[in-house]
């Protein structure tokens, strides 16, 4: 205990020191015995509402991944004679207007949902990670180019785009809605990810890499992404939770992935009908609380990686 | 030139070219370094001491930054002709550096003996385990008496003092011939500053490496260097060996700071100081550039730059009052 007494001490007389996790609290003692990325994980855990979103956001991804071992329905199959039932033992949460079952849709429609999610999350912040750190790290003209590249990008009206890509190409599929969307989002991950470069490539721990003659890729792989893996994740988190609710807006309004796929964001376009609306809640709060329970627990799992890889914010979280 | 030279500086001349103006922070230098001699480059702050050392390394951001004319010889090689990826093996490997900031020139994601190792993988095609086992030695050449266990430990967890403790292992890593240290103990405490210049001296000893160190801690000097280069808007004007500079220094410049530096034996109610700033580097005066600072400038100090003259032996100086003289003293 002295000893970390003293170190903290000697710490203290350097007011340049860059904020690292050593501030004198009680949990200085703990950090500075584990690695960068134990820290983080270690303050992640503490967040409460971080690990019950990981719980749901696993417990939803397994279940609607297992779905074929949950029902025997097949929720593509119609039964026209059988339409907007109500739940009983058969269908536990009835049938849609063409007899397709509920229950089997709810869970097969999560895959849609996070698969869409995940990769375009994956797709975007790969872009948005090459992009932006070339731009940031080279500066000058490679940034201009990407930066003037990505605002023309970002003035696309992007909603309009998606309409037309998916009327012209008629049979809208999983990779289709993947690479429309993410051609639309990837260039806000690219500006925050430019602006982190801009200011890590500004840090001496660059030059002195150079000055023992590592190569600029070797810098920005080994050096800068270990460094700006924060934001990365941050970002890709949050892209997620927009992409799903995206999708389920989409396929609302029709424009998503085509029947019979089941999406959640297709069941909820079942409630237009007032009748169901009001009589048949059974029909489209299932979704409807799914997609706000997914993009809930995304939400809480990226706000509380924000606070665990920023030591100035880590008391606002616990 | 003798063969003993390691290092040859001619003529260098590195400009910032910003909005229109160019801004000459190093304008014609000229200077060597021989094997295993330890060279102090002094001056204020904006003088131009770290662009010359950035240069030697080709580290200037460019643009703004250019070498213009000059010539660097590493053992006779000019490093100027040099393409990058030539240039990449001689960073580490014949040049090591050390920087001022230790606080923040160690990656705080990689453990100590990462960075350690990075170099000698790169330079000397050691594979990790033998450049982890090498970087333990190299810990407790500098002072690390646990250095087994400081070799996993992350740069948050070591003080400054430390951290640059292992900025210098790490530049000595690859064996250098010449070692440049950008004011490597400006942002230490004092006690700390001594432990890094011995230890600079012990690792230079051991290596037989050059040093050129950078500073504007005439006290750093006294304590480590055979010889001195002050520095003044972009130019050297004295070079001197360190023993002759401090009993007789010559240019005006080189006085004032001497003049200005704390005495513990002298009772002076206030330390003196050099009235004025240095020139903005886009904006220097006609003729000698320190003229307008000094109390001895007259008419002919504003007409043309003065030349570096050997006014002794090994003892040049860039003023106009020693001109004329070949040895006579003031």
């Amino acid at each position: 205990m002295s000893d970390h007494k003293r170190s903290t001490n000697e710490d203290s007389q350097h007011p340049s020191q860059p904020p690292e996790p050593s501030e004198g609290n009680e949990m200085t003692k703990k950090e500075k015995e584990h690695s960068p990325t134990r820290i983080v994980l270690k303050r992640f855990l503490k967040n409460k509402m971080a690990v019950l979103g990981i719980v749901l956001l696993v417990l939803i991804t397994i279940i609607s991944f297992s779905a074929p071992l949950i029902t025997d329905h097949d929720p593509t199959s119609t039964d026209m004679l059988n339409i907007h039932a109500d739940p009983d033992d058969e269908h536990l949460l009835g049938t849609n207007g063409v007899g397709q079952d509920n229950f089997a849709r709810l869970l097969y429609g999560g895959q849609v949902s996070i698969q869409i999610g995940v990769y375009i999350a994956i797709m975007v912040t790969a872009i948005g990670v090459v992009l932006g750190s070339l731009a940031g790290y080279y500066g000058g003209k490679v940034d201009g180019i990407i930066m003037r590249f990505t605002d023309l990008f970002l003035i696309f009206p992007f909603l309009l785009m998606v309409l037309t890509v998916v009327t012209i190409l008629e049979e809208t599929s999983l990779l289709i809605l993947v690479v429309t969307l993410g051609l639309i989002v990837w260039p806000n991950i690219t500006r925050i990810l430019r602006g982190t470069y801009l200011t890590l490539r500004e840090q001496e721990y660059v030059l002195s890499a150079r000055s023992i003659g590592a190569s600029d890729f070797r810098i920005i792989i080994k050096h800068l992404i270990p460094n700006a893996i924060g934001p990365i994740i941050v970002n890709a988190t949050v892209i997620m939770a927009q992409m799903i609710i995206l999708e389920a807006a989409l396929s609302f309004i029709g424009f998503g992935i085509p029947e019979p796929t089941p999406t959640w964001g297709s069941m909820l376009n079942e409630a237009r009908n007032l009748g169901i609306l009001t009589g048949q809640p059974h029909m489209w709060l299932p979704p409807g609380l799914l997609i706000v329970l997914t993009v809930l627990s995304i939400n809480f799992i990226g706000d509380a990686l924000r606070d665990a890889f920023d030591p100035k914010s880590k008391s606002r979280s616990s | 030139m003798s063969n003993e030279t390691l290092l040859e500086v001619e003529g260098l001349k590195t400009y910032f070219h910003i909005e229109g103006k160019v801004a000459k922070a190093v304008d014609g230098v000229d200077f060597s370094i021989d094997r295993g001699e330890t060279v102090a480059l002094v001056g204020e702050s904006g003088s131009g001491k770290s662009i010359t050392s950035m240069s030697i390394m080709q580290l200037i951001p460019s643009p703004p930054g250019k070498i213009e004319e000059g010539a660097i010889k590493l053992e006779g090689k000019d490093l100027l002709s040099l393409s990058e990826r030539e240039m990449m093996k001689v960073r580490g490997n014949d040049i090591g550096m050390i920087f001022q900031e230790p606080m923040t020139s160690l990656n705080p994601v990689f453990t100590i003996g990462e960075q350690l190792a990075e170099p000698m993988v790169k330079h000397q095609g050691m594979n990790k385990k033998d450049a982890k086992k090498r970087a333990v030695e190299l810990l407790k050449l500098v002072g690390f008496p646990r250095a087994e266990e400081t070799v996993k430990e992350y740069p948050h967890q070591l003080s400054g003092g430390m951290r640059q403790r292992v900025m210098i292992a790490m530049a000595m890593s690859c064996d250098p011939k010449l070692l440049i240290a950008d004011e490597p103990t400006t942002a230490l405490d004092v006690t700390i500053q001594a432990q890094i210049l011995d230890l600079m001296q012990d690792v230079k000893k051991k290596y037989n490496s050059a040093i050129l160190i950078i500073t504007h801690d005439l006290g750093v000097v006294a304590e480590t260097s055979d010889r001195v280069l002050v520095m003044y808007g972009g130019q050297i004007v004295e070079n001197a060996s360190a023993k002759d500079l401090f009993t007789n220094p010559k240019h005006p410049y080189t006085v004032g700071l001497l003049n200005s530096m704390p005495d513990v034996a002298d009772e002076k109610e206030r330390l003196e100081s050099i009235p004025g700033t240095v020139p903005p580097a886009h904006n220097f005066p006609d003729g000698c550039r320190f003229a307008p600072r000094c109390k001895h400038a007259m008419e002919a100090c504003t007409e043309a730059v003065p030349k570096l003259r050997e006014n002794e032996p090994n003892h040049h100086v860039r003023c106009i009052l020693y001109e004329d003289q070949g040895g006579e003293k003031e």
